[in-house]
């Protein structure tokens, strides 16, 4: 197996086996909590509206927007870490067909696997640190690597293709 | 039984999809819109009973779209595991027969939980013996396990392979057949991937925050009005509601299917040498797949704008999709057929 491909097929496995296991403990320690405090923030904040007490209302809403922002980015990690991993092992099984040398090639699969891990990362980093730049900055340069990494593999296929 | 069973459940998962995005998804979000129209009148009227009903029935909407949503994904999730499965069987060292065993049980585990999980709903807590938790998540959980004792056993045949001294296979690998038709579906998953990836950057990067910010105003602007007995502005902010829950839907959407699609495409390349059609129709075939790859995303896109024409294209877009996954489900099968005469007239 080349290098790139290893990469690639190990670090997908890799990261499957680590997006499911958070997405495990989320589903039993954190997701169900979450949601009853999301939808009991909205339904307090219609029953509080309902008595007329529009201070514990607007409370209430304020409440479920945290707990929603948050709630979006766990499970968005989530399925990225899985869904990016399940990426990675399919392009590692035709990566051998990418039309660039090997040390390309090894720079596309790191640009992939980093870009994979960093991307849902700092999305959660959102959740946890709210406010904060460096979450965001993570995110971004996350998906900066996959989006590079990807451009350069469809275009290595395509320009085999030309060559053959 | 991999390839088959996968294609098959990918094909099925999409069909159900078409299904519930034509006759259930628009129809619930209405059902949806009423709800909290009912909640804000209930605010209007002062009456915190009314509220707490509206949202037990919005509750009851909300699992009904959910457990539907989620059989769909299940489904054709379990539909490509099976590919990927059926790619790495030569890595496998287990006998003919464990394999057979163990693709039987990954099948059946696929069938069964999005089956399991769609009845949710539907059966609730019905003769359960668990307070919580009814039949239909049993035979969805049950579903799960067996699905992950099918991915151990592999997992341990792969472990098998890994510590043998051999460098040997231990089955047919997949040939390389190095058709145009496979580099069509290389090279055009490779770009939809890509296409997916673009999408959601933008769709994170100008959208996202401002849908956030405009769902909390919106809430908060209906509870105002209703409050104020203005209910003329609140229904006004329950179809503003309406709206934001569609534009987020539908990039959503657009940005899952065409990664979906595009990884479709590249595990489909791979099994194109078990395709046993002709040239030319193997080709129709691909042509569809990738065209409706992206035509759905695109018009599901465009249902903002266009509305139900939109609509309407993007579940064309689905149909050619699922055209072309039949079209190659027959192929393997006559693949298989011709097998079965090759291995009688032994």
């Amino acid at each position: 197996m080349t290098s790139p491909r290893r990469i690639l097929i190990l670090g997908g496995i890799l990261l499957a086996a680590f997006g499911m296991l958070f997405g495990l403990h989320y589903a039993v320690f954190v997701e169900h909590q979450t949601l009853d405090r999301m939808g009991g923030s909205l339904a307090t904040a219609f029953v509080q509206a309902a008595n007329r007490d529009m201070t514990q209302a607007g409370t209430a809403i304020d409440s479920y927007a945290a707990v929603k922002y948050d709630y979006v980015r766990e499970v968005d990690a989530h399925s990225h870490w899985v869904g990016l991993s399940m990426i990675l092992i399919v392009l590692g099984a035709l990566f051998d067909r990418v039309g660039f040398s090997i040390a390309v090639r090894q720079t596309l699969a790191w640009s992939l696997l980093l870009g994979s891990i960093a991307f849902p990362f700092g999305v959660i980093l959102q959740a946890t640190h709210h406010g904060g730049r460096l979450p965001s900055a993570i995110a971004i340069v996350g998906s900066g690597l996959i989006i590079a990494g990807m451009s350069g593999t469809a275009l290595g296929l395509a320009r085999r293709r030309s060559e053959s | 039984m991999l390839v088959f069973g996968g294609i098959a459940l990918i094909a099925i998962g999409m069909i159900f999809g078409d299904i519930f995005a034509v006759f259930i998804l628009h129809q619930n979000a209405g059902e949806q819109g009423a709800a909290l129209s009912r909640a804000a009148q209930a605010v209007a009227d002062k009456n915190p009973a009314g509220v707490n009903e509206a949202f037990g029935h919005l509750g009851a909407l909300l699992e009904s779209r959910g457990t539907k949503v989620d059989a769909h994904v299940h489904m054709i999730g379990a539909g490509y595991l099976a590919l990927l499965l059926a790619l790495v069987q030569p890595y496998i060292a287990l006998s003919a027969r464990a394999k057979k065993r163990l693709a039987a049980l990954f099948i059946i585990g696929g069938i069964f939980l999005p089956v399991g999980i769609f009845s949710i709903h539907y059966v609730g807590l019905a003769y359960s013996p668990f307070p919580v938790i009814g039949w239909a998540s049993i035979v969805a959980d049950a579903s799960g396990a067996l699905l992950s004792v099918a991915l151990a056993g592999e997992l341990w045949g792969f472990w098998r392979y890994t510590r043998s001294a051999t460098d040997t296979l231990t089955d047919t690998p997949i040939p390389d057949e190095n058709s145009w038709q496979q580099r069509a579906l290389m090279s055009g998953g490779t770009w939809l991937i890509l296409l997916g990836f673009l999408h959601g950057a933008w769709y994170a990067a100008v959208d996202l925050y401002d849908h956030e910010a405009q769902e909390i105003t919106i809430l908060g602007t209906m509870l105002d009005s209703a409050a104020a007995n203005n209910m003329v502005s609140a229904t006004r902010q329950v179809s503003n509601f309406g709206n934001l829950a569609g534009a987020k839907a539908v990039n959503i959407a657009a940005h899952s299917h065409i990664i979906e699609f595009g990884l479709l495409s590249i595990l489909l390349s791979f099994i194109q040498p078990f395709v046993f059609l002709s040239d030319k129709w193997k080709g129709r075939m691909v042509k569809m797949l990738l065209g409706g790859s992206v035509i759905l995303p695109v018009f599901v896109l465009l249902e903002l704008k266009w509305g139900l024409v939109a609509g309407g294209i993007a579940d064309l877009g689905g149909l050619l999709v699922i055209i072309g996954l039949i079209g190659m489900v027959v192929g393997v099968l006559r693949y298989s057929g011709s097998l079965d005469v090759v291995e009688a007239s032994r």
